[in-house]
Parts: structure tokens; sequence; C-alpha cells
């Protein structure tokens, strides 16, 4: 098919998809409505856990079974970056250059790292009561470990990011989430459920029974799962060269 | 007025469809997909939007206080934004993989197999 063909028949779906959706929109509970039934009974379910952060209810109590399969999602993903970025049999590795780094941007991202760090624990520590959680907190403190790159160059990087000690956290964290879960069914529960822990105080750190625990195995996950990541890239971007003679 | 948020999902999400169809660089299209996904997210926002709602977080309101948007599609939100950035992870680990083994990432160009 040509280039040209083919920009017809995608018009033309896409007209008649347009279409459909337009007409699908008009159909829906109007934006802003006040009849959320799900949305209720969510919050009142997570105001009986005694958890403030209704998201955190939702993802690590109320839906936890789904979380683990997003879990294993990202799990899967990193597995399948990792075998797809390896280093390939006509590749090899060059030792990276020490690069030049400005000297204010040095100071800034060595000045920012560690307070990116604590920020993202913050977020981590506090996704049962505020805003955030193992997922967004793991991914800022995954990422201000990569201020080292750009505040010294990569062989720093390397220095405070041993991938292998990464890459078996990541396995131990998607793992002590199972474990937790499992824990439910010998406390004679069922699988994940918030009945292990004693429910606490409402709005302090400890509350919502096992909501922070599962919370924090994520927020490992998630922080080894983004440095492999990157790594992987950083790797093929940085080290890994093709051999001249191919 | 009441659709406009409705309308900006679907036409976010041909939008993508579009450059998804007439890409000619395998990198552009792992963007226009990330652009189909955020589709959704604007779909599951507004589809949990309350008028005058505030975020269903009590830790600095009192319960009951003030009335706060559908936490169940914030949370599949969430789900969305981890599940996209780990499929566009994937993606590009292929774009890689496909640039050095065939020399270009152009879609066209990636018709005939090689062995």
């Amino acid at each position: 098919m040509t280039r040209r063909a083919r920009l017809w028949l995608v018009l033309l779906g896409g007209a008649g998809l347009a279409a459909l959706l337009a007409a699908a929109c008009l159909r829906l509970p109007a934006f802003g409505g006040a009849r959320h039934p799900y949305g209720d009974r969510a919050v009142a379910a997570a105001l009986a856990r005694r958890t403030a952060n209704t998201i955190a209810s939702v993802n690590f109590d109320q839906r936890a079974f789904d979380t683990m399969g997003e879990m294993s999602i990202l799990f899967a993903a990193v597995l399948g970056c990792v075998v797809l970025l390896r280093q390939a049999r006509d590749e090899h590795r060059d030792p990276p250059r020490p690069a030049e780094v400005a000297a204010p941007v040095r100071r800034y991202a060595l000045l920012t790292l560690p307070v990116a760090l604590v920020t993202g624990l913050y977020v981590i520590a506090h996704g049962q009561l505020s805003p955030g959680g193992g997922f967004q907190g793991g991914v800022v403190a995954a990422t201000s470990l990569h201020l080292m790159y750009l505040g010294a160059d990569y062989a720093a990087l390397e220095r405070v990011r041993p991938v292998e000690a990464y890459e078996i956290t990541d396995a131990l964290s998607a793992s002590a989430y199972l474990v937790l879960g499992f824990a439910g069914v010998l406390a004679g529960a069922a699988f994940l459920a918030n009945t292990l822990l004693p429910l606490g105080t409402f709005n302090t750190l400890s509350s919502g029974g096992v909501v922070p625990l599962l919370n924090a195995a994520i927020g490992m996950e998630v922080a080894c799962a983004v440095v492999v990541l990157l790594a992987r890239f950083l790797d093929q971007a940085v080290e890994i060269e093709e051999e001249s003679g191919e | 007025m009441h659709v406009l948020p409705y309308l900006v999902a679907a036409y976010v999400f041909l939008i993508g469809c579009y450059g998804l169809a007439t890409s000619r660089n395998l990198i552009h299209a792992v963007g226009c997909l990330a652009v189909c996904q955020s589709a959704t997210y604007v779909l599951l926002l507004a589809v949990g939007y309350r008028d005058g709602a505030t975020a269903p977080v009590f830790s600095d309101i009192a319960p009951g206080s003030r009335p706060v948007v559908d936490p169940v599609v914030q949370a599949l939100t969430l789900t969305d934004v981890v599940v996209g950035a780990t499929v566009t992870a994937l993606l590009l680990a292929l774009t890689v993989q496909i640039s050095k083994r065939h020399g270009t990432v152009d879609p066209d160009e990636l018709r005939e197999l090689r062995g």
C-alpha cells in the first residue's frame, strides 16, 4: 500500500471513530456530576480502615491484588529491557571518559541530590497520609541518584549505583509484596487482606494496617526498577560501543 | 460545556493515532503511543470529577467537610501512568535494538525480513 492510500484509509477510519467517540461522549454522565457510587464507597472504606490518603487505600488495600499485577508488569518490563539492552557479542565496553562539568552545575547538582533523595523517601513514607506514595516517591528517589551523572560524570554515578545490588533489591521488594500477601493467608484471612496489623490512629505514620508496608515495598521496587532501566539505557549511550571491524 | 473534557480525551486519542499511522520514525511512534495513552488519563480524571470537589486526601481536611473527587479513577490513572512508562521503556529498548541491527528507525524501511 502506498503512503497516500494508507493516509486516506487512516483518515476514513479516524473520521468514523471520531463520530462514534463524539456520540459516546454525548451519552456519558455529565462532567462534574454528583453521582459517584464507587468513589463514595471507596472513601467510606478508606476511612473505616483509617487510611487518610484514599488513593493509597484503593491501591494497597481495596485493589491490592491489581497493584500486584501492576508491579508484575513493571518487573516484567524491566526484565525485558535488561535482556534487550544487554551487551551483544559484536559489542565491547569502553570505559567512560571523565567529563568536564561547569563548577556551578556541579555545586548545584551535588547540593540538590540529598534534598531530592530525602524528598523521594518522604513521599514514599507518607504515601498513606498525603498525596504521593510508593510509585511517585520511588521515581523521585531513583532520579535523584542520577544528579550524580549531571554533577560529576558517569564513573561517579556507577560508584553510587551498583546495578547488581539494585537488580537484587528489585526482586526482593517484589517478593516482599507477595510475602505480605501470603502473610494474610497464614493469618487466616484472604490473600493481601488488610487484617494482619492493627489499624492504628487515623492520620499517623503507622495507620492503615498493612498499607504502609505494601507502599514501602512498592516504593523500593519502583526506585530499583527505574535505576536499573536508566542504567541499561545509559550503558547503551555511554559505554557500549560496536566493534569497529563490523 | 459538560462534554468538553470527554471530547478533549477523544481528540488527544485520535491525534495520537494519526501520528502513529503516519510516523516515519519509531521513536516518534513511541511518543505518539504515549499521546494516545494520555487520552485515557484525561478521560479517567474527567469521569471522576465532581463540581467544587477537592483531592480525596484527608490528612488536612476533616472527612465529610468537603466533597472529594472519585478516588477509584485516580488510582486507575496512577496504574495507567506506571504501565505507560514501562511500555515506553520496553518499546524504546526494542527501537535501540532495531536501530543497531537494521541501521534504520523508519518503519517503512523495515518491511522485509532479514535472517
